[in-house]
């Protein structure tokens, strides 16, 4: 028998019990807008909704795409709707829904390229403009001094430092979904992580005290409830508040 | 955000359209519309305070009086009362969130910062009902 133990649990779940899946499926050029199908998968307890979706792809209809790869809460690329919340496939389990049906869409305030693979490119450009890296002056390369930082100086930034850019917190966000100029959570709770850093020597405040930045948000708080890494963007974004109010205030307070 | 010349995609995406009534499709945006709304009251609580001010400079307190007693000014103000307050509770409730208190590095926890806002508020409003409700 060179049956694999996948294969037997799989077979063995597929004996018991199954859970829908009603899938949003858009494919350009065929589908106007976005339709549902359904699917049935084995409902085991071990099983996330991401191991569901790749049982369909494998199994039972292969054109269905979306996007994964860790599978492990660590690279950030399965988000998707799930009953109408933006969750991480891989960390949300069948069996948080009883009976079911589960519904499955793509993440919400993005144009959908196909089926559940949203396009992402509006998020990496507004990342990038943060300039989420550190920013030193006056250093000649190569840089061969090694910087030092106390727990507390680590502790100051590493709670923000725990974004996977999974997007979760943008389509939590109705501002976001209303205004996409809206700079977003993310790219905030990025630029306070820099910011934040004993090590870092720019203050982002350029990109920072905007209309479309920290002063667009509202604070509904969706975007650190859905955080699936905990780091808390609706606390950063209130802090660049601060931090930008004060300065406009105390001309020559840095932060 | 525009694409570097020759990166069209060969088909459209699909963009959803705006949805009028996202406020209602989930209870946590509701009650968030809500709590925007009380804002609303705040100011007609500005407003009617600022109202008394003016009756006193004036000299006007008698009508000033007489506007208050009214029944549906008083239906008003306990409408507003209630809605100030928890706009009050909410707002001091999230003060933490804003502020980051360190002391020699550790970190000041969320329940102290709002504890202490609260016992401010409330000792505020002690000192306050002290001198308006002694007798003269």
């Amino acid at each position: 028998m060179d049956v694999t133990d996948t294969e037997e649990s799989v077979r063995q779940a597929a004996a018991t019990r199954t859970i829908r899946l009603e899938v949003a499926r858009y494919r350009p050029g065929q589908d106007s807008e976005p339709v549902f199908q359904d699917y049935d998968v084995p409902l085991t307890a071990d099983w996330a909704v991401l191991d569901g979706l790749n049982y369909v792809k494998d199994r039972l209809d292969g054109s269905l795409s979306f996007r994964w790869s860790c599978r492990m809460g660590v690279c950030g690329s399965c988000g998707m709707t799930v009953n109408g919340e933006p969750r991480l496939t891989c960390g949300t389990f069948l069996t948080e829904y009883g009976d079911g049906p589960i519904r499955i869409e793509p993440l919400k305030g993005f144009p959908v390229i196909r089926d559940l693979v949203v396009d992402i490119d509006d998020f990496l450009a507004k990342l990038s403009s943060v300039r989420p890296w550190l920013i030193r002056e006056g250093e000649e390369l190569p840089l061969t001094t090694e910087y030092a930082q106390t727990p507390e100086q680590l502790d100051a930034y590493k709670q923000y430092s725990m974004c996977i850019n999974c997007m979760l917190c943008y389509s939590a966000c109705p501002v976001y979904v209303l205004n996409p100029d809206f700079l977003g959570p993310a790219a905030i709770a990025l630029a306070q992580r820099y910011n934040l850093d004993s090590r870092d020597m720019g203050d982002r405040f350029d990109v920072l005290n905007l209309e479309e930045a920290v002063w667009g948000c509202t604070f509904v708080g969706e975007c650190t409830r859905v955080c699936p890494k905990h780091v808390d963007p609706a606390e950063a974004i209130q802090r660049g508040k601060l931090t930008a109010a004060l300065r406009s205030v105390l001309p020559w307070s840095k932060r | 955000m525009t694409r570097p010349p020759g990166s069209e995609r060969a088909t459209s995406t699909y963009r959803p359209p705006r949805d009028a009534f996202w406020f209602a499709r989930t209870r946590n945006y509701t009650i968030f519309v809500l709590r925007e709304l009380t804002s609303v009251l705040v100011a007609w609580t500005v407003v009617f305070l600022l109202l008394l001010v003016g009756a006193l400079l004036n000299g006007t307190f008698q009508d000033f009086t007489a506007l208050a007693a009214r029944p549906w000014m008083i239906a008003v103000n306990v409408v507003a009362l209630v809605a100030t307050a928890f706009h009050a509770v909410t707002f001091l409730n999230l003060a933490p969130k804003a502020t980051v208190v360190r002391l020699d590095g550790w970190r000041v926890p969320a329940w102290m910062i709002q504890g202490g806002n609260h016992s401010a508020w409330l000792a505020l409003s002690v000192l306050i009902a002290y001198f308006i409700l002694r007798s003269p």
